[in-house]
């Protein structure tokens, strides 16, 4: 177990284009970290600086109090699940597992008695000898996670581990994941672009966007008070509203401000100050999805099933729930 | 097929039985011929059907040769054949799935000079430069070796080519993976890509021991001397011989013979063989 | 490109040095002494070297024998590409019918990709040998007398036959894999359009199987111009009177018989131009089927 420490982190490719910038980041020792962004924000990179794949131009890494810049991946302590898995096709399952532990000379008794407990916790027992190919997506995936713990490290990373999987079992798996790092209480690093995923497993968020650092805050934080525009549109599904100030006058937002409002924080109100003029209604079971406009901007509102509707509707908005932000630079200023 | 038309599909056949039967051919009249005395052939006509002479002459190819043309028995000149065709088909594997290795896994200055250099070799095939090259075996003291009828052979850009192929189709994760894995470069080498090219290291091999086993102007030029004969170079210097006195019925045994292995390998290993083949030409 | 790296400046070096070296000492050096060599000329008992310039190639396009040497590589090359690959086509067409017995045709059709050159060339000198041959029989027969040893064309009908026999496999197996990967709809769709088996044929599949005729006819002309060597030497060696010396052949003969080595030196050089540019072309073409799929 340890605290990983991100110091002024950068990364610049030879070609001159910066992939990461100034990155600063505490993580306790037994904290899941996510970061999260879109495609391109450099969530990747950022982890597989800390696995040691990718060199570093700027600032430190340390993990554990120790400063592992130049430390080859194997020496960080540290053990990573891929996005493809990157299991070893011509193994078993038995010898993916061992294969890390036998290249430290980790004694045969000792890997047999790890590999068992892997088994055990992921429920892989009965695949220990069949090969990668033979094994559903799922089962891969523990398989991965497996020849992460028996390492017993002092961080996992993850890059994108579900996203190869079905919506439903990434469900599952997500559940699983949050369950076995509790239990392990082995720090970890989570890389994904979804933000359903990032809200439910992470003890902090970190969001990422264009290499640089949005904002860092616990999932209900930035849910509550995302730092910019970018944050706001990123973070919550489906994604907040964001309309010029001159459109919703009630707000009393300076001018020149951006003014967001979540989906769910609009009611039906006959007396609301928001006239929407409805455009297409989306049927989600238990709520819908209503989009229209107002004053030539488009919003959406999630609204009961019961809810009446019709061509043009009044809406109200909740207690504290309008956020203001400065046009140009995106910052929160409420 | 698209429709179902019965005379099409009975000319289809027809065309291959012809096609098949125009391929036996001469493996047929070759094994018909080793069947029978010379003197059967001074008739003026050539038997259609196997003789009674089988185990004879075959016997004979095995103990004595032709001596008459200084060609030693078949055995050893099939070993010859068969340690030249392993040699070539191991060397050329070996050294290619090193140099793949080094020129898709590492970063060092003049990588691309090093690529080019084997590519180059694509170009200059061994008949072409024929006079000069057996100049420095012989100036290397290589004539009549085992080591100068492989090693001059042994550098292939087609091999090289195949296993960077192989190597840029293994994710880039697997190799992250094993770094993770406390695995160095030599140990992921042995661990991780040997055992994921076994395949195409297979299919490879069936077509270099092929190429191996049939080379003839190299082994017809450096070896002088009986003990290095190989069969398919040994096979020429019998039929000069037979313009005096006529041999067919040997010197069509050991044809049987010099195509036998090469034969069995490729009807034996056809899967591995097509696959050889076309992913040599990529 | 790899994104996963080791660092290491010696190791490389280590895992090229067997590869490099044999390419160095056996394939790059000899080139070099061609080249060196085209430009001296050796007198009579090999004692004196004299630096004449190009004065070896002039003398080659001035030799009748070298422009007859290059005709008849050329007139070789083509019949060879020819006759294997058409029949090798035709054998694919029939096979691409059939549904369980392609794998014994298949099997039945491929097996003389594994006879040496050399063997191919002795099997067919005997089949077509004067006296004892069986063709030669069953063509007095009808009247005609075969002599591959007298007559110029028969010998190179001889030597194109040895050297077509072996490579029709290989031509087959290609042609084979290039009509599998034609999707059946398009012959579906063509069918459905009123396309009959033979306008399919010319319409439909000939033109999507033209890269593989393209490289199969590049293969080829490599294959009949370099590697039949030991067709040639096994059977007529270059003769009668010339008749089937093709360039290939006659390098070796100028270099090692006729100990001529400036005028073989140049034919070397001649000879590495040619399958330059052949190469060049093959992977032209390799880099543009790579973009299509």
């Amino acid at each position: 177990m340890a605290a990983i420490t991100l110091d002024n982190l950068g990364k610049v490719y030879a070609q001159g284009s910066r992939a990461v910038g100034d990155v600063n980041l505490d993580i306790a020792d037994g904290e899941f970290i996510v970061l999260v962004g879109p495609s391109g924000c450099g969530k990747s990179t950022l982890l597989r600086m800390i696995a040691g794949l990718e060199s570093i131009t700027d600032g430190q890494v340390r993990i554990g109090g120790r400063v592992v810049n130049d430390v080859e991946p194997a020496d960080r302590d540290i053990a990573m699940v891929f996005q493809n898995y990157a299991l070893y096709p011509h193994m078993s399952v038995r010898q993916n597992l061992a294969y890390g532990l036998k290249n430290r000379r980790t004694p045969r008794a000792e890997i047999d008695r790890r590999v068992a407990e892997a088994a055990e916790i992921l429920q892989i027992g009965p695949f220990l000898d069949r090969k990668p190919r033979a094994l559903s997506g799922g089962q891969r995936q523990r398989v991965a996670m497996g020849r992460a713990i028996v390492r017993e490290p002092a961080a996992f990373l993850f890059d994108e581990p579900l996203s190869n999987l079905d919506a439903k079992l990434r469900g599952t798996m997500r559940l699983e994941i949050k369950a076995l790092q509790t239990r392990l209480g082995t720090t970890s690093v989570y890389v994904t672009h979804d933000q359903l995923e990032a809200m439910t497993l992470a003890d902090r968020l970190v969001v990422l966007n264009g290499g640089r650092v949005e904002q860092i805050g616990t999932p209900l934080d930035v849910y509550r008070r995302p730092a910019s525009t970018f944050v706001a549109g990123f973070i919550g599904s489906p994604a907040m509203n964001l309309v010029p100030a001159a459109a919703l006058p009630f707000a009393d937002a300076p001018a020149g401000a951006v003014v967001g409002i979540r989906p769910e924080d609009l009611r039906l109100d006959a007396r609301g100050p928001v006239a929407m003029t409805l455009r297409a209604v989306e049927e989600l079971g238990a709520t819908r999805l209503v989009h229209g406009h107002t004053g030539g901007q488009p919003i959406t509102a999630v609204l009961p099933v019961d809810a009446p509707l019709g061509d043009r509707l009044q809406l109200a908005v909740a207690e504290g729930a309008v956020h203001l932000f400065d046009a140009t630079s995106g910052k929160r200023i409420n | 097929m698209i429709e179902n038309r019965p005379v099409l599909t009975l000319l289809a056949h027809l065309v291959l039985i012809l096609g098949v039967a125009i391929v036996a051919m001469p493996l047929w009249v070759a094994f018909v011929a080793s069947t029978h005395t010379a003197t059967d052939f001074m008739s003026g006509r050539v038997p259609m059907w196997p003789g009674p002479h089988f185990v004879e002459n075959y016997a004979h190819m095995f103990g004595q040769g032709v001596s008459t043309s200084g060609t030693p028995p078949i055995g050893p000149m099939m070993l010859n054949s068969l340690i030249m065709a392993l040699a070539i088909a191991l060397g050329k594997i070996a050294i290619s799935i090193t140099s793949a290795f080094a020129i898709v896994y590492f970063r060092f200055p003049f990588r691309r000079l090093a690529f080019w250099a084997i590519f180059v070799t694509l170009m200059l095939p061994v008949e072409v430069r024929i006079v000069p090259t057996f100049k420095v075996v012989a100036d290397l003291g290589m004539l009549n070796s085992y080591a100068g009828l492989s090693i001059p052979l042994i550098a292939s850009a087609t091999a090289t080519f195949l296993f960077r192929q192989v190597f840029l189709t293994i994710p880039d994760e697997l190799t992250e993976a094993a770094r993770i894995d406390g695995a160095g470069p030599l140990r992921f080498f042995r661990d991780i890509l040997l055992p994921l090219s076994r395949t195409n290291m297979a299919a490879l091999f069936v077509i270099l021991f092929i190429y191996g086993w049939n080379q003839y102007l190299w082994p017809l030029l450096i070896t002088t001397d009986p003990k290095y004969y190989t069969i398919v170079a040994g096979i020429k210097r019998m039929a000069d011989a037979v313009d005096g006195l006529p041999q067919w019925h040997l010197v069509m045994a050991t044809a049987v013979l010099a195509m036998l292995p090469p034969v069995l390998v490729v009807v034996g290993m056809q899967r591995l063989f097509v696959k050889g083949l076309v992913e040599t030409e990529k | 490109m790899k994104r996963t790296i080791f660092n290491s400046q010696l190791l490389p070096w280590l895992l090229l040095a067997p590869q490099l070296a044999v390419t160095a000492i056996f394939f790059l050096w000899p080139a070099a002494q061609a080249i060196w060599q085209s430009f001296l000329r050796q007198d009579a008992f090999g004692i004196s070297t004299t630096f004449v310039g190009l004065a070896n190639y002039a003398a080659l396009t001035d030799s009748a024998e070298y422009m007859n040497s290059l005709r008849v590589t050329a007139v070789f090359a083509v019949a060879v590409t020819a006759l294997s690959m058409g029949l090798a086509l035709l054998l694919a067409l029939a096979v691409d019918r059939m549904r369980s017995s392609a794998r014994a045709y298949t099997t039945a059709l491929v097996w003389p990709y594994a006879v040496a050159p050399a063997v191919a060339g002795i099997l067919w000198w005997f089949i077509f040998n004067p006296t004892v041959g069986v063709l030669p029989y069953v063509l007095r027969g009808i009247g005609y007398d075969w002599n591959h040893i007298s007559s110029k064309s028969d010998a190179m009908t001889l030597v194109v036959i040895a050297s077509a026999w072996k490579q029709i496999s290989y031509n087959f197996l290609f042609f084979v894999a290039g009509l599998q990967s034609i999707p059946a709809s398009l012959r579906e769709a063509a069918a459905i359009d009123g396309a009959g088996p033979v306008k399919r044929f010319w319409t439909i599949t000939l033109p999507l199987l033209s890269p593989t005729t393209f490289f199969l006819l590049v293969v080829n002309i490599v294959y009949a111009m370099f590697e039949t060597f030991a067709v040639i030497d096994a059977t007529t060696e270059g003769g009668p009177a010339q008749a089937t010396n093709i360039l290939v052949y006659k390098v070796y003969f100028d270099g090692f018989i006729g100990q001529n080595l400036g005028s073989s030196a140049a034919q070397s050089v001649v000879l590495m131009a040619i399958v330059i540019v052949l190469t060049v072309i093959q992977f032209r073409w390799v880099e543009r089927r790579v973009a299509y799929s």
